[in-house]
């Protein structure tokens, strides 16, 4: 017999999706058969990111859905079919596809509708709102034959869908009837500050306008009429003038619904009827509709507590916000308009940096009431802290928001934080459980987050989150040593940046200066790294070999019984035929077992070192040079066959990885690099999975930045769009180098990102925006290295004295006699310890 | 009784690395410290990877007592004693190694020195 009660949520967007998720996790999952409707024609995505669609990402990666959750959770999902309505006496809901479901509780995510004012002509063709996918494939089809896009409404939804017109490259303008953008968050110096900044990016911002009418253009297909009796064409509307609640469900049962729309709900998210829930933007909560996501996902958490029978409840939602709208930072908190009786105002102006910043604070300037940051929101975290927890200010407030001179720092000291406060708000994550993190045993950045969640949302909070971190440790007793180690008391960081200031071009030159005993492996090896990407001498000179492992004073990789495998370069993948034999000729000649490899090119095992340099001189003979498989350094450059061939190519993602590859071949750095170039967005490349990834598009190369595979994957981000080729290669030339710079040893460059203070937005700030003044200095270090470039086998093969150090004895010309072969689907490979027994058998017999 | 074999020359070491002589049939890996001009000679063997390959592992120091860190899983021995530093009860053959006239000789016999340094004992505790 089925005990089970059955659960119906209807809709599936980001709250549904949220609530869903948090109900599996919870006890009460084995209590539901869960049964969900969803309108649109694909279970839930990242409507916050939405214009990111425009910028390269797709309704994949858009998805908020792991592959395979509704069918391993047995959660039944009505995909396309929209719940009708509901039966309260009967507890049942019938969708627009005539499913009919009993359920003995039902929990409402219907969200809500963009609002389009009445505005005579709103419903002429390209008339369009910005809210679903399907919204966005309208604006794309109409885009293609416009020159001219209109945003009507100034709030945080309207900047966002003109970023996405821009994207579209449209000239775009923003209409706004009120006389300030962001009129809800920002108040007038901030809201004059942002339109100057948009303005500055070539969005037009019209202010004060009432559209009265759509008609004809002559120039374009509309014509907007405002009711100050002036103008404006354009090809496309876009309406984004605010949303309304989607209730019509809750109307059609009789639930009770608020005077301005919304499904009324308590403390429990319960509506009017005691077996429905509504949760999400459709939901009123004590007059009020909550058209954040964080606040929504708040009431999915009550709901579910609710559900398994815990403790929780919904008491209203902080609407604080933080975001970067078309690269602008902007964030507002609290009671940003000082409306609370005998509020104070602090203002910070600064015309030419383009940064306005506002404090409120209450009459005995004791509580921070709201903030207004705009140009610059990095004290944002620290001031929510201030008004969510009521901690007292320091007794010059206006410190918080004035900027930070050399050595001072105005932050809130974590210790000042009560256990409660909430650090990261995408997912609630609280300090007590940080710190909790931290005593079992995260210590690292990148740990905490993987651990928590916290920081991998919007990454407002990293700052914070590295604050209470170092806090923490520090009252732990654990002493975070960041020496390289015993022999010297720095970073990587620290020693690359000795090297490079005073120009030290040996391991014992530093050695003597700044560190202490013989070295070990770990500091010759980093140092041999720093010289190597710094200098770029040849790697095997005298003073260096003894900071080179194995692998790099043979150039070649040793296996696990002392044989070394041998990989030539093949650039971007691509080989001719002849030397495809050369190849197949070498392995033959020196009964080598030939593997293709992950990167596109050809590995021979089971070299031994005497026969390194005649199979070298062979290869060298036949065109080939050092794959630098051995080094920490740029491995490969994978590409798909791209647009020379492929139906579907874009551009030539061959030509641009042989080129890549070419350009950064020897580079050494903290780990190996790898990259990967596809010629459209089918991926065949994989160039997500790389440090460096680059994507074809219609518009030029999309470039992704420090993905991996391996142990722990990760997925590239996004780093900048539509690029061409010469941009792109100074991006790359600057990520790598400050890569090389920056890192830790051994560290990928996604460790290295997700380490980094700031993260993505801090690397595309040096990148990208240059803020450190350094791009220049990064790029001609690249040069540099691509000036000195030598295949190192070419180089050795010219040396009498490095050629004599490839034999197994010193004083004998005899090999290795513990170096056994046998065969194996037609190649050799090393006897395993059973049949080297059987050998030594044979032999002593013999 | 054991006496002194000859090598090789000064000049075929590899400063701050090492190289591998076959001595009487045994490959023993020489290691030479140019900063402190000393050398060291311990068998070739890695008992762990089961590969003759120490020779080609990079030297430095632990604490100040002179190591050597296998290539293949970089476990520590110690050049003098030859005991393995993460693992005590592991140790491969220490010889006594001699610099004489730019000429490098061993002695076969496995040297006594094999009993352990109080330094050795500090890095047990560890």
């Amino acid at each position: 017999m089925n005990m089970k009660q059955t659960l119906v949520v209807i809709g599936n967007g980001m709250v549904g999706q949220n609530f869903l998720a948090g109900l599996v996790a919870s006890n009460a999952k084995d209590c539901y058969r869960i049964v969900t409707f969803c309108e649109e024609p694909r279970a839930a995505y990242d409507r916050v990111h939405l214009s990111e669609y425009f910028s390269g990402k797709t309704a994949a990666d858009l998805s908020l859905v792991e592959d395979g959750f509704f069918a391993g959770h047995g959660i039944e999902i009505y995909l396309g079919d929209k719940a009708a309505s509901i039966d309260r006496e009967r507890k049942q809901v019938t969708s627009a596809n005539g499913v009919v479901v009993d359920y003995d509780k039902l929990v409402l995510a219907t969200g809500s509708y963009p609002f389009v004012p009445p505005v005579p002509g709103h419903e002429r063709p390209q008339c369009l709102v910005y809210r679903t996918i399907e919204d966005l494939e309208a604006m794309k089809t109409a885009a293609a034959k416009s020159k001219v896009g209109v945003v009507i409404g100034g709030g945080l939804l309207g900047l966002e869908a003109a970023k996405a017109l821009k994207d579209l490259g449209l000239d775009t303008h923003v209409v706004e009837f009120a006389p300030r953008l962001m009129a809800v968050q920002l108040d007038d110096g901030g809201g004059a500050m942002l339109k100057r900044k948009i303005e500055a990016l070539d969005v037009k911002v019209h202010l004060n306008k009432n559209t009265t009418l759509i008609d004809d253009g002559t120039e374009c297909l509309h014509k907007m009429n405002f009711a100050d009796g002036e103008t404006l064409e354009t090809d496309i509307v876009l309406f984004s003038a605010g949303i309304r609640p989607r209730d019509d469900i809750a109307r059609g049962c009789g639930l009770e619904v608020g005077p301005r729309g919304g499904i009324v709900i308590d403390n429990q998210c319960r509506t009017s009827d005691a077996d429905i829930y509504a949760i999400g933007e459709c939901a009123l909560w004590n007059g009020q509709i909550f058209g954040l996501v964080a606040p929504g996902y708040a009431m999915a958490r009550t709901v579910v507590a609710d559900l398994a029978g815990e403790a929780g409840s919904f008491t209203g939602a902080d609407m604080s916000t933080k975001l970067k709208l078309m690269g602008v930072d902007v964030a507002s908190i609290g009671d940003a308009h000082a409306k609370t009786q005998g509020a104070m105002v602090y203002t910070y102006q600064n015309g030419a940096s383009e940064i306005y910043k506002r404090l409120v604070v209450s009459q005995d300037q004791k509580r921070l009431l709201g903030a207004v940051l705009v140009g610059e929101a990095s004290a944002y975290s620290t001031l929510l802290q201030y008004c969510l927890n009521g901690i007292e200010l320091p007794e010059h407030p206006d410190s918080l928001i004035l900027p930070q001179l050399a050595g001072e720092s105005a932050g809130l000291g974590p210790d000042a934080l009560p256990v409660s406060a909430q650090i990261c708000s995408c997912y609630d994550v609280s300090k007590g459980q940080i710190c909790g993190a931290i005593e079992a045993g995260c210590t690292t950045l990148g740990g905490l987050k993987a651990e928590t969640k916290a920081g991998t949302g919007c990454g407002g909070c990293s700052a914070l989150l590295k604050s209470v971190l170092d806090c923490e440790l520090t009252k732990l007793g654990v002493e975070v040593s960041t020496d390289i180690c015993e022999h010297f008391p720095h970073t990587r960081q620290d020693l690359y940046n000795l090297v490079m200031v005073e120009e030290i071009k040996t391991f014992d030159e530093l050695l003597d200066k700044h560190g202490k005993g013989l070295g070990c492996e770990v500091c010759k090896q980093a140092v041999g790294s720093i010289l190597a990407s710094h200098w770029n001498d040849y790697i095997l000179k005298k003073e260096h070999i003894g900071l080179q492992d194995t692998n790099d004073i043979f150039l070649a990789n040793m296996q696990k019984d002392g044989t070394y495998s041998v990989v030539p370069r093949v650039a971007g993948g691509e080989i001719t035929p002849d030397m495809l034999i050369a190849i197949g000729q070498v392995g033959k000649k020196y009964q080598l077992y030939t593997k293709i490899t992950g990167g596109q090119r050809v590995d021979l095992f089971g070299a031994r070192v005497e026969q390194l340099p005649a199979i070298w001189q062979e290869l060298i003979d036949a065109g080939f040079e050092s794959g630098h498989a051995y080094g920490k350094s740029l491995r490969t450059v994978k590409s798909c066959v791209g647009s020379t061939w492929c139906r579907f190519g874009v551009d030539d993602s061959v030509g641009l990885a042989i080129e890549l590859e070419n350009r950064y071949k020897g580079l050494r750095a903290p780990h190996k690099i790898k990259f990967g170039v596809s010629g459209c967005t089918r991926e065949c490349a994989e160039a997500q999975g790389k440090d460096i990834g680059v994507i074809a598009t219609e518009n030029g190369w999309n470039l992704y930045v420090c993905g991996n595979g391996g142990m722990k994957p990760r997925h590239a981000d996004l780093f900048a769009t539509n690029l061409d080729k010469e941009t792109l290669i100074k991006y790359i030339d600057r990520v790598l180098i400050f890569y090389v710079r920056t890192a830790n040893r051994m560290q990928r460059t996604s460790v290295w990102m997700e380490n980094m203070e700031g993260g993505l937005d801090y690397l595309k700030s040096v990148v990208i925006e240059d803020r450190l003044g350094i791009g220049a200095q990064l790029e001609g270090q690249m040069q540099h290295v691509i000036d000195t470039y030598q295949c190192e086998w070419k180089t050795t093969l010219a040396d009498e004295q490095r050629l004599k150090r490839f034999r197994h004895f010193v004083n004998s010309d005899q090999t290795d006699d513990n170096v056994v072969f046998v065969e194996e689907r037609g190649q050799v490979r090393p006897a395993n310890a059973q049949e080297r027994k059987h050998f030594k058998l044979i032999e002593e017999a013999a | 009784m054991s006496t002194w074999i000859d090598v090789c020359h000064i000049d075929d070491l590899q400063a701050d690395s090492g190289v591998c002589a076959l001595v009487k049939g045994k490959q023993i890996a020489i290691f030479y410290l140019q900063r402190r001009q000393e050398v060291y000679a311990i068998g070739n063997f890695d008992p762990f990877s089961q590969a003759n390959v120490l020779s080609r592992g990079m030297i430095g120091d632990m604490g100040g007592e002179p190591m050597v860190a296998s290539p293949m899983y970089k476990q520590h021995f110690h050049l003098r004693t030859g005991v393995c530093f993460e693992d005590a009860g592991v140790s491969v053959p220490a010889y006594q190694v001699r610099l004489e006239n730019g000429r490098v000789a061993v002695m076969l016999a496995s040297s006594p020195a094999q009993q352990k340094s109080p330094s050795l004992a500090v890095c047990e505790m560890e």
